[in-house]
């Protein structure tokens, strides 16, 4: 009898794992109305993938609204003549199983002209090649991983991978490199320790960070790996203190980095925790980051930016509050170049099936002046906007430190 | 020769947890042979209701750490222990002469449909809540060994409540109609015994523990998620089956054995931290090949 229950355990294990593949898909819509525009000849869709539930959901809520917002804007300029825009935004859980599933919802609906997501690179993997076989642009507000664009040999052998692929943010291949300037010349940390979450984006970016740091005259003294819903870090943090690093380096996002910071302090590690655009959020700050922390994210800090001003404004008069996270101003721009690309497409005529072609090479002409400053892509569909920002925890609020491209 | 020392208490405070869910899971097991899958969640669940209780209390006292702690853990536990015995009362106990899979099933739904109420219902839980900063801060040194005070804590209430929770069963009379239904539930009955006010004496054990176990997770990792009790309700299943399931001491000395090779084989096994979990399982793997019953489980009973 006892045999058979360990049987039947092996078989409610199983059952655990598929029941935590599954789960729902959550939709909600969004958009509003078109106030006084023709819009005889029906709606056409923006479609958003982004994390809405979960742990990221605080940069998912961030992207769906700036994107909405982006939308809401359009159709009270009748930017596309004749058509009522609308967002669908799907939850992608920040899991690329369930990106796959949101990607593929929106393909099948012959009214989305362009998808605005993924926040997660990993995700996008997924995503990817579901819109290219349905030829639908997808602009990305917040991928960061080089080989998106570029292939994995994107240093020596770059080869544009997805013609539908866009991204209004710069690369970790520039991020982590940056990141490394700051640790080793200004902030004069020679010793340091990496620890990964194992995914696409943090290992990326922490190997571009390594390289730079060796470069630099710096040192890698260890690396780690956590589970991505790890809570207990003492054994990682001890066996890392022993190697005695000046600053640790985490890529990954910040629901394990918060924490991470802070048991690392009660550990007795007192050393800053520095991590790329993935922790750059209050929610960091909440779960434990502590002070000296730092962070790069991408672009310049949306507040000081007098093109990002408008956009802020608009959002707290549409949301009543600043909650448009770390990539809201990208996501606001990665709409408006899929609203630009659409406007030009259709142009006063019709939109159908046909026309996907001439989308996807007008999206890739976009240029314009966005909340991020200018947004044009290159011919891998990266953005031609480099500029990185280095963030410190001061007195409990993420504070920019120094702004700038990498230069070598 | 410190990191060793270090990670063996990191390994002790990690086990010490997994301990107090364990126990939950292996007295279900015991007295009428459910593995309860649900139980991770009603740890989970104890510890946004340690959070609530936090948070409902007025500001005052939410500063006083000596009247906001203990009230914390009140209100974990009791939320712990109502899930427990409604799911117990609706969820099993129609199904107590079912065949055993289908109590099983139900254990998973019940475990599916608490993640994701409280999901759903608790404000903002679909992220990390960070946890109250009412815990007493520090560390313990001894030499090169540090230890947070609410690690310590943790290691002292799990082996006390379990020693208090072995002499109960041993001892005591109610101790005596639960070992006596674990043996064998109808003559038990013939006997005098109720069986379901012992099953649900056993379901307020389990809860009260792992209503411990929930806001001592909090107060010692400063955070927590929806996730917890699914993670470490796996932690703990694993401990009461490598201790072999029904037994108080196996599930304890089982968990200490996880706690121990997760920090023991992230430090010293090749891989690092990334495969820690990979030596867990093989461990259990091997206990089981050698020893079916678990390492402190008893030989199969003959059933009259």
């Amino acid at each position: 009898m006892r045999k058979h229950s360990v049987k039947s355990a092996a078989m409610v294990g199983a059952a655990l794992l598929v029941l935590a593949a599954c789960g729902s898909n959550k939709d909600e819509a969004g958009g509003n109305n078109g106030g006084s525009c023709d819009t005889s000849k029906g709606t056409l869709t923006v479609g958003v993938v982004a994390p809405l539930s979960g742990n990221l959901s605080a940069l998912g809520l961030g992207i769906k609204q700036s994107a909405e917002l982006a939308v809401d804007e359009a159709n009270k300029k009748c930017t596309v003549k004749g058509y009522k825009l609308t967002v669908s935004a799907q939850d992608d859980e920040a899991n690329p199983a369930k990106g796959a599933q949101a990607a593929t919802k929106l393909s099948t609906d012959p009214n989305v002209v362009g998808v605005v997501g993924t926040l997660n690179s990993s995700v996008a993997q997924t995503v990817q090649p579901i819109l290219r076989d349905k030829k639908i642009p997808q602009v990305s507000p917040a991928n960061t991983n080089p080989s998106l664009t570029r292939g994995n040999d994107f240093l020596t052998a770059p080869k544009r991978q997805f013609d539908n692929y866009f991204r209004v943010c710069t690369t970790d291949d520039l991020q982590g490199p940056y990141a490394a300037n700051y640790l080793v010349e200004k902030a004069g940390k020679k010793k340091i320790a990496i620890i990964t979450d194992g995914k696409t984006y943090g290992e990326g970016l922490a190997a571009e960070l390594s390289k730079q740091v060796t470069k630099k005259g710096g040192q890698i003294v260890g690396s780690e790996k956590v589970g991505e819903k790890d809570t207990d870090f003492s054994g990682v943090i001890s066996k890392i203190k022993a190697l005695a690093p000046e600053a640790v380096y985490y890529g990954g996002e910040y629901p394990v980095a918060g924490p991470l910071s802070k048991q690392m302090a009660s550990a007795g590690l007192n050393v800053p925790l520095m991590g790329g655009d993935g922790i750059y959020d209050g929610k960091f700050i909440e779960l434990g980051g502590k002070e000296g922390d730092l962070a790069t994210s991408v672009g310049a800090p949306t507040e000081s930016l007098a093109t990002a001003k408008a956009f802020v404004e608009a959002y707290k008069a549409k949301f009543g509050k600043e909650d448009y996270a770390a990539y809201g101003a990208f996501s606001y721009d990665a709409a408006n170049a899929i609203i630009g690309g659409l406007a030009k497409t259709v142009d006063g005529g019709a939109w159908d099936e046909s026309k996907r072609d001439a989308m996807l090479t007008n999206v890739g002409a976009y240029s314009g002046s966005g909340a991020t400053g200018e947004v044009k892509f290159d011919q891998y569909g990266d953005s031609t906007n480099k500029v990185l920002t280095v963030y410190s925890v001061t007195s409990g609020k993420w504070k920019d430190v120094q702004t700038g491209e990498f230069t070598g | 020769m410190s990191v060793l020392l270090q990670q063996l208490a990191n390994g002790v405070v990690q086990g010490a947890l997994i301990a107090l869910i364990a126990l939950g899971y292996t007295m279900v097991y015991g007295i009428i042979q459910l593995i309860n899958f649900a139980h991770g969640e009603v740890f989970m669940v104890a510890s946004y209701g340690g959070l609530a209780t936090f948070t409902l209390l007025p500001g005052d006292l939410q500063k006083t750490p000596a009247v906001a702690l203990p009230l914390m853990f009140v209100g974990g536990i009791l939320v712990a222990v109502v899930v427990a015995l409604v799911m117990e009362r609706f969820a099993y106990r129609p199904l107590r002469n079912a065949p055993r899979l289908a109590p099983l099933i139900t254990a998973l739904g019940v475990s599916v449909f608490l993640q994701e109420a409280v999901r759903v219902w608790y404000p903002n839980a679909t992220s990390n809540l960070p946890y109250p900063k009412v815990f007493p801060d520090g560390n313990l040194s001894l030499g090169p060994v540090n230890v947070p005070w609410t690690g310590v804590l943790l290691v002292v209430l799990s082996v006390g409540l379990s020693i208090v929770l072995q002499t109960y069963i041993n001892k005591s009379r109610m101790g005596r109609a639960m070992r006596a239904t674990a043996q064998d539930p109808d003559t038990a009955k013939l006997m005098g015994v109720n069986p379901d006010r012992v099953i649900v004496l056993t379901f307020i054990f389990g809860a009260v523990l792992a209503g411990v176990a929930g806001v001592m997770f909090g107060g010692y990792l400063s955070n927590i998620n929806i996730d917890m009790g699914f993670q470490n309700g796996i932690f703990a299943f694993t401990a009461a089956v490598l201790g072999g399931v029904g037994s108080i001491r196996g599930a304890v000395i089982g968990a200490f054995i996880i706690g121990l090779i997760k920090t023991l084989a992230g430090q010293y096994m090749p891989g690092g931290t990334q495969y820690d979990y990979v030596w867990i399982f093989v461990v259990l793997i091997l206990v089981l090949v050698f020893r079916p019953q678990g390492l402190f489980g008893e030989p199969e009973r003959v059933r009259a």
